[in-house]
């Protein structure tokens, strides 16, 4: 099973190494790891998306909240949650595609931001569903480049994951 | 405002002196030396070893017999990596430790400058935490929260990373920072369900057995567990690092368990119907194959590192928090019971299947590990290297108290009894303090002799020497056909090196002689240097072969 954490780490010089050093040395994989400043200028907050089962799941947490810099561990994958991610893509596009690419960018709302002699560069955000779709149908164009931000995610409502919501969790006694 | 300056090398010394320390171990170099000029002028008590990795040791073993976080200190780039072996050896073992390292200035920091190693890079997964200080007014906060991470909760090693423009610089100091450690918080009482869930599962037990580690030497929880065990009428065995936890000549004590661990240990753990872990990890070498161990039992794991619980084994009533404390809310919870049934059974395998060893014709190793104890009485504070010493040592010297036996546990390194025993004997003035090595680790630190003569430290180490690399040629007659592949040592002359470092050496090659050695060993007030030469090939037994078993074993 996939699951998205949302973990919070003070904001120190090291800590996506102490992170991704973790999961390297015990064997974890991480799909993706998405990292940036919350509205607290000390604290980073990191969207982790890992594979595996929930005694796969419960080590990983336990061996992060382990980690002096680790502030919070929130799994959301259970609750209601916003995903997002960004993507940005160059495909080929000479004279005669570009109408047919530039519809497909309108149908999937997604943005064309430069244009170059033989290529288009296109924005796109949503979740993984949305982009996975929106890539196959550029494919037979010719992707040149593509490069994804790994996906971001909230819980929905009135819920926080935020740093005063509550203390680190409780351990799984 | 009266501001208080002074340089980053002074802040760094008050702050050590205000976490009580009073000595640390190191070794000088280029980006420590305004730490040095520092101590040149200070209260702080510096013993100066031969290597950086005997002053890791040296600091691992020190804060092992007393309690009290141990203190390294290396200059940066080799001197900064001759410490990675100790520090290793210290998060392995959950020894509180603070290794305070030199660094090339902050302008010459990730230009491959001349001894500059990423040490914060280095030593990341082997600390608990570790810093690199950019700011010599962030190092007093910095030193205190070290202490705290590396003496709290679980305990571990520290290491502070300082640049030299950093203990150059000068700050305010008044000594009263506050930490900022949000992310920090070790869980110390049980949760009472979950205590009252072990209370019950223990009364409805029939053969319950204790599974003691090093989590009840660090905790100081060895009255609790004796409480326990005789309240229960249970029997327990205990891990390398958990010997001395609780007596081991108790009659419900039934050693170590594990590989080398003794029959009845093995034979309880196979036949229990609950297991009472009791600060310990369920590491592979005591539990052998993991879906044969323990299998009928139920199993209660306290353990203050909540990570640990169901790492390798499933559990089914976890308790984390500090082992002391939660054999305490225990105590409070349980009833004495009677097992006579079980503690009969077990009383019939100690007579049936006793620790023995032949004692004929050449010098055993078994003998003269069994000799020490009967001189010291069990008194004395024994380090060991690694091998199959340590293993003789652990089956055949009985601990009866905690802090008595200071071994390389889980990262096993060979060198580190020679250092680990002169910072026993620097924490333990006056007291008897043995080092038990091999003749293969002894040469690992040998240069660490010279530090107990520099220091006048009585040390006693006794080599137990068969001119192998004994554990290693064990193994491959045992699984590679007697192929003896490069284990074969050739060895220097013991009481001639001892000599010429300004110890006394004694070679001991008959029974006869090795109790009037022993005696002039303790007595002598110069380290000593003891080489018992014993027979080549004996083996550690019994041994439960790797990924076997425990009831599975040779000899």
């Amino acid at each position: 099973m996939t699951h998205t954490l949302a973990v919070l780490v003070e904001n120190n010089p090291g800590v996506l190494a102490r992170v991704a050093g973790l999961f390297s040395r015990r064997g974890f994989n991480i799909d993706s790891l998405a990292v940036g400043r919350t509205e607290d200028p000390s604290v980073s907050r990191m969207t982790i998306v890992v594979e595996g089962d929930d005694r796969y799941l419960e080590q990983v947490n336990k061996q992060l909240h382990k980690l002096v810099d680790v502030i919070k561990i929130s799994d959301i994958t259970r609750d209601a949650y916003v995903d997002r991610e960004l993507v940005l893509i160059k495909v080929h596009a000479d004279a005669s595609k570009r109408a047919e690419i530039m519809q497909l960018v309108d149908i999937f709302r997604a943005r064309i931001v430069d244009v170059g002699l033989k290529t288009l560069t296109v924005e796109i955000t949503g979740n993984e569903g949305k982009i996975d779709a929106f890539e196959d149908s550029l494919r037979p164009f010719g992707i040149k480049e593509l490069v994804r931000t790994g996906k971001i995610a909230m819980l929905r409502g009135t819920k926080s994951s935020s740093k005063n919501n509550s203390q680190k969790e409780g351990d799984v006694n | 405002m009266c501001a208080n300056k002074l340089s980053g090398a002074q802040i760094l010394l008050k702050s050590l002196q205000a976490e009580g320390v009073d000595t640390i171990f190191g070794y000088p170099g280029g980006q420590a030396l305004p730490i040095y000029d520092a101590l040149y002028d200070s209260d702080i008590r510096h013993i100066l070893t031969r290597h950086e990795q005997g002053a890791a040791h040296a600091a691992d073993g020190y804060a092992r017999a007393t309690g009290k976080p141990g203190v390294c200190l290396a200059t940066s780039g080799p001197g900064a990596t001759n410490l990675v072996t100790g520090i290793a050896n210290a998060y392995m073992d959950s020894v509180p430790l603070v290794a305070v390292t030199g660094q090339v200035s902050q302008s010459l920091l990730g230009r491959d400058s001349f001894q500059e190693a990423d040490i914060t890079g280095i030593t990341m997964p082997i600390t608990k935490h570790n810093y690199l200080v950019k700011d010599t007014s962030e190092l007093a906060q910095i030193v205190k929260e070290a202490f705290h991470i590396a003496t709290t909760g679980r305990p571990g090693p520290v290491l502070i990373d300082i640049p030299r423009d950093v203990s150059a610089g000068t700050a305010d100091y008044n000594g009263r920072e506050e930490m900022n450690l949000p992310g920090y918080q070790p869980v110390l009482d049980g949760d009472p369900r979950q205590v009252l869930k072990a209370a019950e599962a223990i009364a409805g037990s029939e053969r319950p057995l204790i599974y003691a580690g090093g989590g009840v030497v660090i905790s100081g929880a060895h009255d609790e567990l004796l409480r326990l065990a005789e309240m229960l009428m249970a029997p327990v065995c205990a891990t390398l690092m958990g010997l001395g936890g609780f007596p081991g000549n108790h009659p419900l004590s039934l050693g170590m368990l594990g590989m080398h661990g003794t029959k009845y240990a093995n034979f309880a753990v196979c036949d229990c119907d609950l297991l009472i872990a009791v600060g310990a990890r369920f590491d592979d070498r005591v539990t052998g194959k993991l879906e044969t161990f323990a299998s009928m039992a139920k199993i209660i794991h306290i353990d203050i590192d909540p990570a640990e619980i169901g790492k390798n084994v499933r559990v089914d009533i976890p308790i984390v928090g500090d082992v002391k404390r939660v054999l305490n809310q225990l105590l409070e919870a349980l009833q004495p019971r009677l097992g006579e049934a079980w503690r009969d059974k077990i009383l019939a395998w100690k007579k049936e299947y006793p620790m023995s060893h032949c004692d004929h014709g050449k010098l055993k190793p078994q003998t003269v590990i069994s000799e020490i104890y009967n001189l010291t009485r069990g008194d004395a504070r024994i380090a060991t290297d690694v091998g199959q010493h340590q293993m003789w040592t652990a089956q055949y010297y009985s601990f009866t108290k905690p802090r008595s036996l200071i071994s390389s546990g889980g990262l096993g390194a060979m060198g580190y009894g020679l250092p680990a025993a002169i910072g026993v004997q620097v924490g333990c003035p006056g007291e008897t303090v043995f080092d038990i090595a091999g003749d293969g680790s002894i040469q690992m630190n040998i240069q660490e002799l010279c530090t107990a003569v520099n220091y006048e430290l009585p040390i006693n180490v006794a080599i137990i020497n068969n001119g192998y690399l004994g554990m290693v040629r064990q193994w491959q007659e045992l699984f590679y056909n007697r192929r003896y592949s490069h284990s074969e040592l050739l060895n220097p002359d013991f009481v001639k090196l001892a000599e010429a470092y300004g110890a006394e050496g004694i070679r001991v090659t008959k029974k006869s002689e090795l109790v009037p050695a022993l005696e002039q060993a303790i007595r002598s007030s110069k380290p000593v240097m003891l080489d018992f030469v014993v027979d080549r090939e004996d083996n550690v037994m019994p041994m439960v072969p790797p990924g076997e078993s425990l009831d599975r074993m040779l000899g």
